[in-house]
């Protein structure tokens, strides 16, 4: 490999994403729409959804529970109503998106420690939203009847009461603590960068090969691993680049937390973008058209990195078989070794085995485009 | 260093693309400092065998060699000392003139001195330089072509290959063109050309005619017009067309063309113009007399070919 070789490619590389006001809006301004986007859009989280109740029962119990629900951040209680038929009219009207209804013999129930049945009536039309407020509801309502039982029992009996499942069992979905974004976000970098870095490489050498100077190139001594690296170059550092914009956006625009250490993050950000990188130049070599070759570079890193790697929805809650798939989609290793430098702030040596797997794929992808090219035409 | 050394060669090089052979057979032997011409119309093969001169495309048979070196084994050693200016403008568009020859040159480590040398050099001679900083694909048709052979010639290779560099230039920048591939030879540089314009082709040192993949002939321009059979006849006429279609299957005559001055016409023999003349004469077509010349290579091609792909 000759320097001076490696130097002309990327120099030229660089000018040309430069002059292509397409390519530098894909280099520069699609990372941060991208953030945005997904930061905002894949939001787990709900807030102030308006809620009706109808209140069959009108005692101090279901008026502590109206209290305690008009107090969480979750919910904003709109209206009281008085019978079933209005409940349909109001989600109809989309005055609330959930109805709340306390049962005529509620307090009862809840003083014989059965389960207190409130019913949760929630507008499913947002499926994502309908599922969130009825789990939230579900630990709102949860916690009241344990303190309210608690409560009852100290009155009664003042033997101390241990805290009862149901409570338990409802802190895995009702967690004050956790702010679905700080999960999303960190992976939601790894799908731009993937995104970003593909598409760009997808072009460049289908780009040659549509504007007609891919023959002259040929026909110089450069070699396809100096062709390779000398390409990639540029888009290497575009590729950093736009991690560093994405970590600042993650950091001071959505306020996740980032615990690890830059250096960490770089690191394994370049292993990743090598991978990337390289997937688009593989298909750039393989498909000669730039609008054919960004639409697999597409397809080959949308579709898996979200739906598989982990970024959004938990590995862990996906079927035997998926699961094993993801051990083969490189992203994953990404977005847990993100995860972790952002929410944890672990070292790379704790890290050690996303690490290595990234880097085994980045070595092979390597290996890959640089045997993809051949130096002749027709 | 020997004058008559074989600097490309090839023997039966062949070149398929499906049913069609490109490139069939040729034999082709072209000696240091020599302007070599590959002449044929349109889809006779002449890129395909230039694009395996250099080393783009892999032949189906046959040994091409270039500089000594064997171009199907070692590619890499035939690119460094040739350069090659494809049919299609291969340069950036999106880069300056000055940016695409400084990147060519980098591609073959040209110190930046000698760089910048060749490149005043270069672009003086084809009365580029007002435009340095001009963006390639804002250049006119010309001017990429000029464009494409400075790039091609920034690193003094030793050997090059232009396929129909001057077509789109206009008739001053030709002389130009010419000027600068004369200087060339006159260095010692092996320059194997293809070109469409016949009269570009009587430049060349040798020439080699193309048709249909196979070549036919290979000679001195002059050697080639002597093969000629028959006499060309040139006749002066205010008509020419109405005199082509006059003359046209007439005893002895086996082609007529167009030429800016007249009709060049093709006969069996020298002795029949005469009763040409009369015959003319006779049927009332406007004629202001006749004459023997030599042959033109495009007089040849036509009496060759039978006129296939050559006449405008
Ligand atoms: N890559 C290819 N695939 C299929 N057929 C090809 C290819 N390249 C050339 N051909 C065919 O091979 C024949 C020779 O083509 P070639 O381009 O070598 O001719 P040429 O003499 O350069 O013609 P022109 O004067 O038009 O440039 C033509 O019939 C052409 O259609
Ligand atoms: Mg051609």
């Amino acid at each position: 490999m000759k320097l001076r070789r490696l130097r002309a490619l990327a120099v030229k590389e660089l000018l040309q994403v430069v002059r292509d006001p397409r390519s530098l809006m894909l280099a520069l301004l699609m990372p941060v729409m991208q953030l945005f986007l997904l930061g905002y859009g894949v939001n787990l989280d709900i807030a102030h959804v308006p809620v009706c109740v109808y209140d069959q029962e009108g005692s101090p119990f279901s008026q502590g529970l109206f209290k305690r629900v008009q107090a969480s951040p979750y919910f904003r209680i709109v209206r009281s109503l008085h019978d079933q038929r209005e409940i349909r009219q109001a989600m109809d009207n989309g005055s609330c998106r959930m109805a709340l209804v306390v049962p005529a013999d509620f307090s009862r129930q809840v003083a014989l420690q059965r389960h207190a049945a409130v019913q949760a009536i929630v507008d499913a039309t947002d499926d994502n939203t309908a599922t969130l407020a009825a789990a939230y509801a579900n630990a709102v309502v949860a916690g009241f009847a344990n303190d309210v039982r608690l409560d009852l029992v100290e009155r009664t009996s003042g033997l101390p009461l241990l805290p009862a499942p149901v409570a338990q069992q409802s802190r895995v979905w009702f967690n004050e603590d956790l702010e679905s974004r700080n999960f999303i976000i960190p992976g939601v970098v790894a799908l731009v960068l993937a995104l970003v870095g593909a598409q760009l490489t997808s072009l460049t050498i289908a780009r040659e090969w549509e504007r007609g100077t891919m023959e002259l190139l040929v026909s110089t001594p450069v070699t396809p691993m100096e062709l390779l690296v000398g390409k990639l170059a540029p888009y290497f550092a575009i590729g950093l680049l736009d991690g560093l914009i994405c970590l600042a956006f993650a950091v001071f625009w959505f306020h996740v937390p980032f615990r690890g250490t830059l250096l960490a993050l770089l690191f394994a950000t370049s292993l990743f973008l090598l991978v990337v990188l390289c997937v688009g130049y593989f298909v750039s070599v393989a498909i000669p058209n730039q609008i054919g070759a960004s639409q697999i570079a597409l397809f080959l890193t949308i579709m898996p990195i979200s739906l598989l790697s982990g970024y959004a929805f938990p590995i862990d809650q996906m079927p035997a078989a998926i699961r094993l798939l993801t051990y083969g989609i490189y992203a994953r290793y990404y977005v847990t070794i993100l995860k972790a430098l952002f929410l944890k702030g672990s070292s790379l040596h704790e890290l050690w085995l996303p690490v290595l797997a990234l880097a085994g794929y980045a070595a092979a992808m390597v290996g890959l485009a640089a045997r993809a090219f051949r130096k002749r035409i027709g | 260093m020997n004058a008559n050394e074989i600097t490309v060669a090839a023997t039966g090089l062949t070149k398929r693309f499906g049913p069609l052979t490109a490139v069939d057979g040729l034999d082709l032997a072209v000696r240091r400092g020599e302007i070599f011409g590959l002449v044929g119309p349109d889809g006779a093969g002449k890129t395909t065998a230039l694009r395996m001169f250099a080393a783009v495309m892999a032949p189906d048979a046959g040994r091409v060699s270039v500089g000594g070196v064997d171009v199907v084994a070692e590619p890499e050693r035939v690119r460094e000392r040739i350069s090659y200016m494809p049919q299609r403008f291969g340069l950036y568009e999106d880069l300056t003139v000055d940016e695409n020859i400084r990147f060519y040159a980098e591609l073959f480590a040209v110190p930046r001195r000698l760089r910048e040398q060749r490149a005043a050099r270069l672009l003086a001679a084809s009365s580029m330089e007002r435009f340095r900083k001009r963006l390639a694909g804002q250049l006119s048709g010309g001017m990429k072509q000029k464009l494409g052979l400075a790039c091609a010639l920034v690193h003094a290779p030793s050997i090059v290959l232009l396929d129909e560099p001057t077509t789109g230039v206009d008739p001053l920048s030709r002389r130009e063109f010419w000027q600068i591939l004369y200087g060339l030879r006159a260095e010692g540089v092996t320059l194997l050309i293809s070109t469409a314009y016949l009269d570009e082709a009587e430049r060349c040192d040798r020439l080699a005619l193309l048709h249909g993949g196979r070549m036919l002939y290979c000679d001195t321009p002059a050697a080639l017009r002597a093969r000629m059979p028959g006499a060309l006849a040139e006749f002066a006429t205010p008509a020419p067309r109405q005199l082509r279609d006059a003359l046209q299957g007439r005893a002895g005559v086996l082609g007529v063309l167009l030429v800016g001055n007249g009709v060049h016409v093709h006969l069996d023999q020298a002795g029949r113009l005469a009763e040409l003349e009369r015959q003319l004469r006779d049927s009332g077509v406007p004629c202001d007399g006749a004459r023997l010349v030599p042959p033109s290579i495009e007089d040849l091609f036509v009496a060759l070919l039978g006129g296939a792909g050559t006449q405008p």
